[in-house]
């Protein structure tokens, strides 16, 4: 048992902490108020490999192992989740099911350009009607000679905006469920794709969040991401690895509300003494710390599996669940340590709280998880699933 | 164009530091150690000036083992090579003894332009640059805030920030610089650029390697001796100025004219 971090993983820790702490912090609180899409930050962290990070050096990829991914993702989340958003979104959601499943031409097509900050990539599988219950989905995909033709709407998709390069899901086959579904990759410039409706959202308010609408939307056969019929397959692949994201994420805001009412205890005057010397306060900062550490610990124990090679679905479950609801009560706890100060905009724990929501939705819900974890709890025949 | 910065690992200038009890030196117990941030500026100038002309950009350091992370950290902005001098025989050495370790070790690598910081953070001396220069008979210029070498590579003329105004100088290649922070922006280390330094190898030299004794840049070279490290004197309390505007106003103006004598 070793709990150490490699010398390659602390030195990528410091250099994104720096560059986060430089480049994206001052403006997270801006980003936030008025949410614009921070493209300059984005081409910085491209230019320090961050958005193909564990994308193989051949394809310009950084070529890290999960440790050092959910690391920098913590980095750049304790910054501003909306800026981690967009990353994590190319790098676990697009870059890594094309690492995976792509074919040799898909990958020397599609990565380098994800890599560099010459494209953004999103993710398309909630539908209006499905969410939760994605294998259902809706959009249709038939084949017209060398091309398929989608057809569907696609909601919440992050980077939907920007993004040029899309994976899509649609149900290609007869077959009832997931095994009805194929992943595309679909670029914007194909015809028929268009950018639908911007929600306007609670919190990572600088990433974008859109409706993408596929109305016969012709995709070249050559742009069927793995067989026909593998999509769900590929879709819940890549959830595992996204919800190490997420979990990372949350892990980070967590930490900056902790980060941030732990200086605030020490130097806020009441009653003549600092409000960090009552132990209700103390109590309160304690159990955050613990919470939080204890979700970096689930974290890292999903990464180091998913490095080993190991099947880490439950873990990745796992972790995703308890570090969200850690960043909801920690950022919950912060604002309380603030007081009427926590409750303004002129300090950044809303903010923070505001953030931590969306990680116990997207990505699967917290009641998702708890489901993925119990059917690995009962074993899938005591819950009947199919 | 084959470039060679000198870096120095020094503690991260926002660490607090504790200097062990006889004063004769610094706690190491817990401290973040970093390339000296003028150091940093170094490495930018010379990966910019082998992106400009290409070439080799070859760190060179002198320090215990440790000082290799440093190295690493240049090697991960994109430097090719890195040689640590590491030698116990070194304890105690001053800044001439040490400059001359460089010069030996800068003698074997080719060399069209020597890049050091300025100064390092923790003990400022700013000397190492120029002994440097005089041991290996380069042409120097010191605290350049702007460099522009001519198309050839032949030679460059710099901006130096002296009291007052700024002085244009022009050294033939090849030269010693040292840089100030004003020169450019330091890349960050890239992660694959932390990834590729990773595999590569740190050459560690010892005085024998480099045909020099203790006798001769060891503590008994030394022209200089440490006598005491002591902390600075803690800073005294504010003071808060009471009373309404107009009273608190001139009560700061008395103080500006009279205590403080900037009025």
């Amino acid at each position: 048992m070793d709990f150490q971090l490699t010398d390659e993983h602390r030195m990528i820790q410091a250099t994104v902490r720096e560059f986060a702490t430089r480049e994206i912090l001052p403006r997270a609180a801006a980003l936030d108020h008025s949410p614009t899409f921070p493209a300059e930050i984005i081409q910085k962290a491209a230019a320090l490999g961050l958005m193909g990070m564990m994308v193989p050096e051949r394809f310009g990829g950084a070529g890290v192992d999960a440790v050092s991914y959910v690391l920098v993702q913590e980095e750049l989340a304790r910054a501003s989740a909306g800026v981690q958003t967009i990353i994590t979104v190319n790098n676990s959601l697009v870059c890594d099911p094309i690492a995976h499943f792509g074919t040799e031409e898909q990958k020397r097509r599609y990565l380098p350009r994800l890599c560099s900050g010459a494209s953004l990539g999103c993710y398309c599988l909630t539908e209006p009607a499905y969410g939760s219950d994605a294998m259902s989905l809706q959009t249709s995909a038939r084949r017209d000679g060398g091309e398929w033709v989608l057809r569907g709407t696609k909601i919440f998709v992050t980077n939907g905006v920007e993004a040029d390069i899309c994976i899509a899901y649609a149900r290609a086959g007869p077959e009832p469920g997931a095994r009805g579904i194929s992943a595309f990759i679909v670029e914007k410039r194909f015809p028929g794709i268009s950018v639908g409706k911007v929600e306007k959202k609670l919190g990572i308010k600088c990433s974008s969040t859109a409706e993408i609408v596929l109305d016969d939307c012709r995709v070249p056969a050559s742009n069927l991401l793995g067989e026909p019929g593998t999509g769900g397959k590929i879709a819940l692949s890549t959830l595992d690895g996204g919800r190490l994201g997420i979990a990372a994420q949350a892990v980070g805001i967590a930490r900056a509300a902790l980060e941030e009412a732990t200086a605030y205890a020490a130097s806020r005057q009441q009653f003549g003494r600092s409000i960090g010397e009552f132990q209700a306060i103390q109590w309160m900062l304690a159990d955050m710390a613990t919470r939080t550490d204890a979700a970096r610990l689930l974290m890292l124990r999903a990464a180091y599996l998913r490095q080993q090679g190991t099947r880490y679905t439950r873990e990745a479950s796992m972790a995703k669940l308890f570090a969200s609801e850690t960043a909801m009560w920690t950022t919950h706890k912060a604002i309380q340590i603030f007081g009427g100060y926590g409750y303004n905009q002129d300090y950044p724990v809303e903010r923070y709280f505001r953030d931590a929501k969306i990680t116990e939705i997207y990505e699967g819900t917290s009641e998702v998880q708890r489901l993925v974890i119990a059917r690995h709890v009962l074993g899938k025949n005591v819950i009947g699933d199919s | 164009m084959n470039i060679v910065v000198c870096v120095k690992q020094v503690p991260d200038t926002e660490a607090p530091i504790r200097i062990t009890p006889d004063g004769s030196g610094i706690d190491e117990t817990g401290l973040t150690l970093v390339m000296n941030y003028y150091d940093e500026h170094a490495t930018e100038a010379g990966l910019r000036l082998r992106e400009q002309f290409g070439g080799t950009v070859t760190l060179v350091s002198v320090g215990p083992e440790r000082a290799r992370e440093a190295l690493r950290t240049g090697l991960a902005m994109g430097a090719d090579d890195a040689v640590l001098v590491s030698d116990p025989a070194l304890n105690g050495a001053d800044h001439l003894g040490i400059a001359r370790v460089l010069a030996a070790v800068i003698k074997t690598l080719p060399h069209d332009a020597v890049i050091c910081g300025k100064l390092s953070t923790d003990d400022n001396a700013a000397t190492i640059g120029a002994a440097l220069a005089e041991y290996l008979g380069l042409p120097q210029a010191t605290a350049v805030a702007h460099l522009e070498v001519d198309a050839a590579g032949t030679g460059a003329v710099v901006h130096r920030e002296v009291e007052g105004g700024v002085e244009v100088v022009a050294v033939p290649f090849p030269a010693l610089l040292t840089v100030e922070r004003s020169l450019n922006e330091p890349r960050y280390p890239s992660l694959p650029g932390i990834m590729k330094a990773k595999r590569k190898e740190i050459k560690i030299l010892t005085l024998e390697n480099l045909g020099l004794t203790a006798a001769e840049v060891g503590v008994a070279a030394a022209r200089t001796a440490l006598v005491r490290l002591s902390p600075p004197p803690a800073r005294k309390a504010g003071r808060i100025v009471e009373g309404d505007t107009e009273q608190a106003v001139a009560a700061i103006l008395a103080f500006l004219k009279d205590e403080a004598k900037v009025l």
